[in-house]
């Protein structure tokens, strides 16, 4: 199903892509709300460890960081922001300890999608029930933009991991506060917009740094992508056109910038002292 | 695209790895006592930091890509007397995650080579050197057979008859009259009285069943099955 499709729904955006992946099977229609309830409980539960440690990665370059966030003061007079951010971190601090996550689309952006959804949901006092469909809406997104790219940083850079988790939670987002299918894609487009370019670059090839931090930001990304679509905003670029261009900005990124470790970040002179004391 | 869940880092080179693995696992009726491993492109340059050593070890002990076993997979293999080898070579013109799977045990020797898509999306393309085509998210029958009229028939009569429904099929050539493989991925497994049937089929000489890895269940030991033939 098309981003366009799912813009045209006449309900809900979710109800279109439950429609879509199983008919009128009712069995079929209980089984994956099931699988999303429980892809849920994954998500908290790897939120809830990855707040609640301080321990290392295996190179040692990240691990605290969701904790000393959250257990810092809220100094902007922004919750909100911190909430997310904290959340998107401790998904991805346990996923570089080779920790539970739940993939969204891929395990370096699983960060993104907990992080917004159930940060949002968090601070508003929502039920984890509200967020059901919201991912199953978010699920339908990444089929969308998986579709006509491979995700994965090694293929189409950063942008097509961290663009279509982002896309994925701001598409969720806007339908958890009630926005209309149209919404929920545009605010899903406008997000992929604006994470075009963005290169593949892991320190040692480790999905450390950037990627730790980049699950924040892009999870306020995608916040911010549903405010703007909540508002009436919307992408001048048609969403499917969209995420062509991203695929096509993928295939004109060199490999070094793919990730192999050799470029951008990883190539600095810092990246490259820690990749070699990694491989020795 | 919301899933697997998994043991991190990576859902290409941890998750789509260990289910490449797991997928070469199932070609072999016994588990292998060796494997070689030539990894390439992004999985070469990457393969300690994402854990893809790791999870390419578990998949050919049989973990799926949840398991917690995953990051000590290398003293597990060590327990089960699986020894590892790992090699990096340039594979060709083929996607960056890609591995070439090469496992022994006392019975066979074979190869099985596939690429990780991303999002833990995997596509073998090679099995005992013949292009295949399979994406582990059916069940998948190899049929390794001389290139015979009437052969692809029978075993799609064969699946038909046990109602399962072929979502796709390929098949491929050595050269006009030799051996050939076949690849078909079904939705549901065949009955192991199918398998036997096919089993007696002239000029079949292998074939396994694969169980689907995309579902995150674990396959069992039973849902490997085939037959060693002549070939
Ligand atoms: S930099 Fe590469 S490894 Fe890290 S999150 Fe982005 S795509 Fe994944």
């Amino acid at each position: 199903m098309t981003l366009a499709e799912l813009a045209a729904a006449p309900g809900r955006a979710s109800e279109l892509a439950l429609a879509d992946e199983v008919g009128d099977d009712r069995s079929a229609r209980e089984r994956l709300l099931r699988t999303m309830r429980e892809r849920l409980r994954e998500m908290r539960a790897s939120i809830e460890r990855g707040l609640a440690t301080d321990a290392p990665s295996r190179t040692g370059m990240v691990g605290w960081n969701a904790k000393r966030l959250w257990k810092a003061d809220d100094v902007l007079g922004a919750a909100l922001l911190r909430r997310v951010q904290a959340y998107a971190m401790a998904v991805n601090e346990e996923n570089a300890r080779m920790g539970r996550i739940v993939a969204a689309p891929t395990a370096g952006s699983a960060g993104t999608l907990p992080g917004a959804l159930l940060g949002v949901a968090d601070h508003l006092g929502l039920d984890d029930d509200a967020l059901v469909m919201p991912l199953v809406l978010a699920a339908a997104v990444g089929d969308a933009i998986q579709a006509k790219m491979f995700i994965a940083g090694s293929t189409g850079g950063c942008q097509a991991e961290i663009g279509a988790s982002a896309a994925m939670a701001a598409a969720a987002v806007t339908e958890l506060l009630g926005g209309s299918a149209h919404a929920c894609v545009h605010a899903a487009t406008m997000a992929l917009m604006n994470t075009i370019g963005l290169v593949c670059d892991p320190v040692g090839g480790y999905v450390e740094v950037p990627c730790v931090s980049r699950n924040a930001f892009y999870s306020v990304h995608a916040v911010s992508s549903a405010q703007l679509a909540l508002a009436g905003l919307e992408s001048v670029i048609p969403p499917d056109e969209v995420v062509q261009a991203m695929a096509s900005v993928g295939r004109l990124l060199p490999p070094e910038l793919r990730e192999t470790g050799e470029g951008g970040i990883a190539a600095t002179e810092t990246g490259r002292r820690i990749a070699l004391k990694m491989a020795r | 695209m919301v899933g697997p869940v998994m043991v991190g880092p990576s859902s290409s080179h941890t998750a789509g790895a260990c289910r490449l693995a797991l997928l070469a696992r199932h070609t072999l009726l016994a588990p292998p006592t060796r494997a070689r491993l030539t990894l390439h492109g992004s999985f070469a340059k990457t393969a300690h930091g994402h854990g893809t050593d790791v999870a390419l070890a578990a998949g050919l002990l049989g973990f799926a890509p949840d398991d917690p076993r995953i990051p000590v997979a290398f003293d597990e293999a060590r327990a089960a007397g699986l020894e590892l080898d790992f090699g990096m070579a340039d594979l060709g013109d083929v996607h960056p995650n890609s591995v070439r799977i090469e496992l022994e045990n006392d019975d066979e020797t074979l190869e099985v080579t596939g690429s990780s898509l991303g999002g833990g999306l995997v596509r073998v393309f090679s099995v005992r050197g013949f292009e295949v085509n399979l994406s582990g998210a059916y069940h998948s029958l190899l049929v390794l057979h001389d290139d015979k009229p009437g052969v692809i028939a029978r075993v799609a009569r064969v699946i038909a008859d046990d109602e399962g429904n072929v979502a796709t099929l390929h098949s491929a050539r050595r050269k006009r009259g030799g051996l050939a493989m076949m690849s078909i991925e079904i939705d549901r497994r065949l009955a192991q009285y199918a398998l036997d049937y096919l089993t007696h089929v002239p000029y079949i000489h292998w074939l396994r069943m694969l169980p689907e890895v995309l579902s995150g269940e674990a396959p069992d030991e039973a849902s490997t099955s085939g037959t060693e033939g002549s070939a």
